[in-house]
């Protein structure tokens, strides 16, 4: 127990250094170090996110696209009347409250509902946030106008990456996080136990829509001009199952090591190769699937335990259930 | 009446889409969410054999569901058979296939836009009126209507009529139960996910006939007959047939009495209402 503390102590130290590291990019340069950050940052926070659901739980969230498109509109909308302040914790309440009516409806179902019924989930609300400004406002897009840089919102995100890690962090050291366990192991012992399976993973997906709600209306400011179809993009859910799947997702800081390599990558053949983008994100699913099925992070645990890698592949095969 | 015809017609082609999807996840066990580009495929192909060697579609029908059929086995033989041996239950080989039928779903759909572009496409074929009951209809989309139909029935003879339909859905049932009684279990499920692909492909040269398409639409078709093949419940013919006309009559309506930029909240309204009150599908039994 006494070394665990201390290991833990150590994670704390590295990852403050991390975040003061990071925080301190915007003094160096405002180009394109920093916007390549900013879209690190952004990956991160909506990975991680991701993870503290779909991580224990191995259902496949593709309501990403969605949560992040309501954060953006929760801000366009109020940006005139309310403070930044306010509309990013609403974002985060209507992100959970819609987490919330999902979940209820397909988290007591098999894992294939729950696939199916994210992957349109981006594009209805989009539907409905057309339907709704075509026939009751004047104009489709938003106008965000603020006095936010690209530094603000590094350092928002980064924040936002510390409330994350450390709200999972609890998240796994409590009984929920305990109980977690339990249902990714097993659910029918884990119901057995006593466990309220469906009400634990609602709870689970309501946190981490809300953090995704709240990223989005962090980025608002950003992008300036909101509009339904680059708001509510579903390519935005792929990317994210991609590079929390790459890094891993066993642990809370895997994303982070599928993250940086994959926003790079991404950011080179969406310059050079603009068509090639969909092509490079098929590639990337039938990679992880073949070459990585535990990640980037399987592999750095099997390089530090070669004896316990074997054991390790075989749990976490019947961890998948 | 309008809503009665056009949603029927939408509903013939929905259904064969559906149908591919259940067979392939029902007997296969794979879910294949690449179905959508299978089908978006297979529209370029009846488009470009009609523009370039003048084969008009119904003719393009028997190039196109073989060659379909070729391709989804060789899918099914190279890419999910190793993950079909690898996977120890049936909840790994179903997180598994999803990823990988996602992958190739942007592969399909990256290699489309790099032939064709993101444009959308359209080709005109047997665009004359026909009056039925006081109001004009293309006959493209009846003839469109009349294919669909002759297939259901083939495919409704081989499944119930043959032995080998038989044993296809001994595999739906209960893939160990019917490999003890000497049915080629792996063999069964290859031959179903081939045939699921040219079911697919045959509603997609159908479609193409009377719809407007482009590379990216696949994603929202698969969705579609998702929701379908979960409404008529995994593996049942008659529902999935029943549940791709019910979608399409509720979309046509919300389209032309509400507005056409609703139609994903009707199939989603739908959705919830069967998952809430049946989600084992309208004729599936509760599940012990």
């Amino acid at each position: 127990m006494t070394q665990m503390r201390s290991q833990e102590w150590w994670t704390l130290a590295v990852a403050a250094i991390g975040l003061a590291v990071a925080a301190a990019i915007p003094l160096y340069d405002d180009g394109y170090y920093l916007s390549l950050s900013v879209n690190i940052a952004i990956y991160v926070v909506l990975c991680t996110a991701w993870t503290i659901f779909s991580g224990p739980t191995h259902y496949i969230s593709l309501a990403t696209a969605a949560f992040f498109g309501i954060g953006q509109y929760t801000v366009g909308l109020g940006i005139e009347s309310y403070p930044f302040a306010v509309l990013v914790a609403t974002a985060g309440v209507i992100a959970a409250a819609l987490a919330i009516v999902v979940g209820m409806a397909t988290l007591r179902l098999s894992g294939v509902y729950f696939v199916i019924f994210t992957l349109g989930l981006a594009e209805l609300v989009r539907q409905v946030v057309t339907w709704l400004q075509t026939n009751f406002t004047n104009a489709v897009g938003l106008y965000v106008f603020t006095d936010f840089g690209e530094k603000h919102v590094l350092w928002m995100l980064l924040a936002l990456a510390a409330v994350i890690y450390a709200t999972g962090w609890l998240i796994n050291r409590s009984r929920l996080g305990f109980a977690m366990r339990i249902i990714g192991n097993d659910e029918t012992v884990a119901r057995h136990v006593g466990i309220n399976v469906a009400w634990s993973k609602v709870v689970l997906f309501a946190v981490s829509g809300a953090f995704i709600g709240i990223a989005g209306a962090i980025l608002a400011p950003r992008y300036a001009y909101i509009e339904p179809p680059s708001a509510f993009n579903p390519v935005l859910s792929f990317q994210v199952v991609i590079m929390a799947l790459l890094g891993g997702t066993s642990r809370l800081w895997g994303p982070l090591l599928g993250v940086i390599p994959f926003t790079i990558l991404f950011d080179f053949i969406s310059a050079h190769f603009p068509n090639h983008t969909s092509l490079l994100i098929g590639f990337a699913f039938v990679a992880i699937v073949y070459a990585l099925p535990r990640g980037v992070i399987g592999l750095v645990d099997d390089l530090r335990r070669p004896q316990a890698g074997a054991e390790k592949a075989r749990t976490s095969a019947e961890a998948t259930q | 009446m309008d809503i009665l015809i056009t949603g029927t017609v939408l509903g013939g082609t929905y259904a064969l889409i559906a149908l591919g999807l259940t067979l392939q996840y029902g007997v296969a066990r794979i879910m294949n969410l690449a179905n959508g580009e299978n089908l978006v495929l297979a529209c370029f192909c009846a488009f470009w054999l009609q523009a370039a060697a003048a084969i008009n579609p119904i003719q393009a029908l028997f190039l196109v569901v073989p060659a379909a059929f070729v391709l989804n086995w060789l899918i099914y033989a190279i890419v999910l058979t190793p993950l079909v041996r690898r996977a120890t239950h049936r909840g790994q080989l179903e997180v598994d296939s999803i990823l990988v039928t996602f992958g190739l779903m942007f592969i399909l759909q990256g290699v489309m836009l790099l032939i064709f572009g993101g444009a959308y496409f359209s080709y005109n074929f047997l665009a004359e009126p026909v009056r039925i009951l006081g109001q004009n209809y293309g006959l493209n989309r009846i003839v469109a209507l009349g294919a669909a139909v002759a297939m259901f029935i083939l495919l409704y003879g081989f499944l119930y009529r043959t032995r080998y339909g038989t044993a296809l859905r001994a595999v739906a049932v209960d893939p160990a139960a019917a490999g003890l009684v000497a049915i080629d279990v792996p063999r069964m499920s290859a031959f179903a996910f081939a045939l699921g692909g040219a079911l697919t492909a045959a509603g997609g040269v159908l479609l193409s006939t009377y719809y407007t398409f482009n590379s990216a639409m696949g994603v929202i078709f698969t969705m579609k007959a998702l929701i379908i093949v979960i409404m008529g419940g995994v593996g049942d013919v008659r529902g999935a047939v029943l549940a791709a006309l019910l979608l399409a009559l509720a979309e046509t309506a919300v389209a032309s009495l509400v507005d056409p930029g609703l139609t994903l909240a009707a199939t989603y309204g739908l959705f919830i209402l069967v998952l809430l009150f049946r989600p084992q599908g309208i004729f599936g039994r509760q599940a012990t």
